[in-house]
């Protein structure tokens, strides 16, 4: 412990945490000098991005969890950040999908002559809210996971109410209202847990919440779900989530669409593993899946506008994954976790690209689309090649996690099982289908001769102009890392297969908190 | 350990008034509601704490005197969030009033456009016209 360099990881394990929060207010205190700030924000992120990649080596090739006492407070007393496989995982995407974010962002920023105006407030924000992500993804105690959430939402209010227009005042109030309600259900579950438990460590629960009455066991179960369910856009509880990101500027709905549902994916696979084992709330979880793909998808398929459709997309998708974790096998969560990392990706892609097209032609409603794939063939072959992904055609990345996820609800063999996987494939094809019309209509067909002009979305002030190369060199590396995904599909599955398998043993997570393993030393 | 009755009774009067003003479309009486929802969880927290003692620092409270300080720091956390979260739905209910001259909260784009479509008594936008024509 003494050895500062011998103990690297334990180093490492805060910085995703802790280097964006200096980030944040040093780029605050340098408000007026633009350049200063991007250079520290690309600085910043990317030594998250090394430290997560390095994280992510020393989880899996250790011994799958590390966790490290904040302040040297022991875990009982203090607050543990821990690091097993799918924390490191869920950590290594998500710092890169935020850097190339960030990049695309910066361009836009420039191209668009915004030196200095309203986005002084940017730069810091945007480094907070990747220092939420992080920090719920590595929280070990129930109450940092609730104050990583109010990070990351923090910050999300902020930039999805930039400049403060009209339509942005509107969605965001939805918004903020809708997340303030979820985080108080997360709230009033953490203190009923407190009055059942005594404890607020998530490895001290995992053992006494199997001590307490069955019953009460269930509410606090219920409770969290419906706070988590909330953040994570499943269906009774994601109406807010097409309402209000389309209105933002795109690359903020690029990284909210890849982060913020996925963080409350993340908690939802915590709960059901770590905190309430057994799977009590499956079936209910199973009914809830099925709903939200079908509802989702049929709402894309209604859509008019790229933005919509693919906010519609997003929270059908929600769906396989909490499938996944409803089957509570090794093999569902596996492909959950798969499916997680390929679908950030993927879906950030898509609003990357989405915000190319309505820079380049003014709008995203595709009544005012068409010919694209004739007049910017570079914005079609990019939007076509995540779009196809999304709709889970093989070989890629999309088509290998559908296939896992209905792989393992086959192996379950139970009828409501079946019934998921072939909700599952329905919702596979009308994707295709929603896909397809978008595709249609706005890269084949030529524009309708008199758009529609009533309540459309935002539109683009630099209609026509050069996309820079800033912009899209970003989103080609993203299209890029979405078939790479598919490449490394093999070792990729290997990995969700351990973080599962570790999930479900639980020990793993627990002694490593709690210390009651010999802590190994090095990597 | 019994909890306290008054405590819980206050706990579920403010989180049911919040509620109540949660449900209403101006913006200032949600920001109100807020408030007392957060201020219900936040005396939750002090009935999760268990019975109450004195201070608990070594040397003025005996050890068995001392009142569980952790959901009072866990509230302290909650008060200050929600005092941000506070601050921020007041900009935004003010910003909405310089946009507007009110702060109630507007339905959906999409919702308003059906509305006014089933007025009109109009088809959707993705309604296909070709299909129409067929026989």
């Amino acid at each position: 412990m003494n050895d500062w360099l011998a103990d690297w990881p334990r180093v490492l394990l805060p910085l995703p945490v802790v280097l964006p929060l200096f980030a944040a207010g040093l780029t605050l205190a340098l408000a007026r000098r633009v350049r200063a700030q991007r250079t520290i924000s690309v600085t910043a992120l990317s030594i998250v991005v090394l430290a997560s990649v390095a994280v992510l080596v020393r989880t899996d090739r250790g011994s799958g969890t590390y966790s490290v006492d904040v302040g040297g407070w022991p875990a009982r007393l203090g607050i543990p950040l821990v690091a097993d496989r799918l924390s490191a995982l869920m950590l290594v995407v998500s710092s890169v999908v935020t850097l190339a974010v960030l990049v695309y962002s910066l361009a836009q920023g420039v191209a668009d002559g915004e030196e200095g105006t309203p986005v002084s407030i940017y730069h810091p924000t945007y480094l907070v809210l990747s220092a939420g992500v992080s920090n719920a993804f590595l929280s070990g105690d129930l109450f940092n996971l609730y104050v990583g959430f109010e990070i990351l939402l923090a910050a999300s209010y902020i930039l999805l109410t930039l400049g403060g227009t009209r339509a942005r005042v509107r969605a965001g109030t939805t918004y903020v209202v809708v997340s303030l309600l979820s985080s108080m259900v997360f709230l009033t579950a953490i203190a009923l847990i407190y009055a059942a438990t005594g404890t607020v460590n998530m490895a001290e629960l995992s053992v006494r919440l199997q001590e307490i009455d069955p019953d009460v066991r269930l509410v606090l179960h219920l409770l969290l779900l419906v706070g988590f369910g909330i953040k994570a856009a499943v269906f009774p509880l994601s109406a807010w989530l097409p309402d209000s990101y389309p209105t933002a500027p795109a690359p903020v709905t690029a990284v909210f669409a890849g982060l913020l549902t996925k963080v409350g994916v993340y908690a939802i696979i915590r709960t059901q593993t770590l905190l309430f084992p057994g799977g009590q709330a499956d079936t209910l979880l199973m009914w809830v899946a099925l709903a939200t793909m079908l509802v989702g998808v049929l709402g894309a398929v209604a859509q008019n506008d790229v933005k919509r459709m693919l906010s519609f997309t997003l929270v059908s998708h929600i769906g396989y994954m909490v499938f996944g974790i409803a089957l509570g096998s090794a093999a569902g969560l596996s492909g959950a976790v798969f499916y997680v990392a390929h679908h950030i990706t993927v879906q950030t892609t898509l609003f990357l690209v989405t915000g190319l097209v309505e820079r380049h032609s003014g709008s995203t409603s595709l009544d005012a689309l068409g010919a694209l794939a004739q007049r910017a063939p570079l914005l079609a072959v990019l939007f076509f090649v995540p779009a196809v992904n999304l709709a889970g055609i093989p070989p890629l990345s999309g088509f290998i996690g559908k296939l896992g996820l209905l792989q393992a609800g086959a192996d379950d063999g139970s009828p409501l099982a079946w019934v998921l996987v072939a909700g599952g494939v329905v919702t596979s094809l009308l994707t295709l289908y929603a896909i397809a019309k978008t595709w249609n209509r706005a890269f084949w067909q030529e524009p309708l001769a008199e758009p529609e002009g009533v309540g459309g979305l935002v539109t683009a002030t630099r209609v026509g102009t050069r996309t820079p190369l800033g912009m899209v060199a970003p989103t080609a590396a993203l299209v890029a890392l979405g078939v790479g995904i598919t490449a490394i599909a093999g070792p990729l599955f290997g990995v969700a297969d351990r973080a599962a398998a570790d999930l479900l043993e639980r020990t793993p997570y627990t002694s490593t908190v709690l210390h009651d393993r010999v802590p190994e030393v090095g990597p | 350990m019994s909890p306290n009755l008054t405590l819980v009774l206050v706990s579920g009067v403010l989180v049911a008034t919040g509620v109540a003003l949660l449900l209403e479309r101006t913006l200032t009486r949600v920001l109100v509601g807020i408030v007392l929802l957060g201020n219900g969880i936040n005396v939750l927290f002090l009935v999760a704490g268990g019975r109450p003692g004195g201070a608990p620092i070594l040397g003025v409270t005996r050890a068995e005197d001392m009142s569980d300080p952790l959901p009072q720091a866990m509230v302290l956390t909650a008060i200050v969030i929600t005092l941000g979260m506070v601050a921020f739905i007041l900009a935004l209910a003010y910003r909405s009033w310089q946009l507007d001259g009110h702060d109630e909260v507007q339905d959906d784009v999409e919702d308003r456009r059906i509305v006014r479509r089933a007025e009109l008594d109009e088809t959707s936008a993705s309604y296909d016209d070709d299909a129409r024509e067929a026989p």
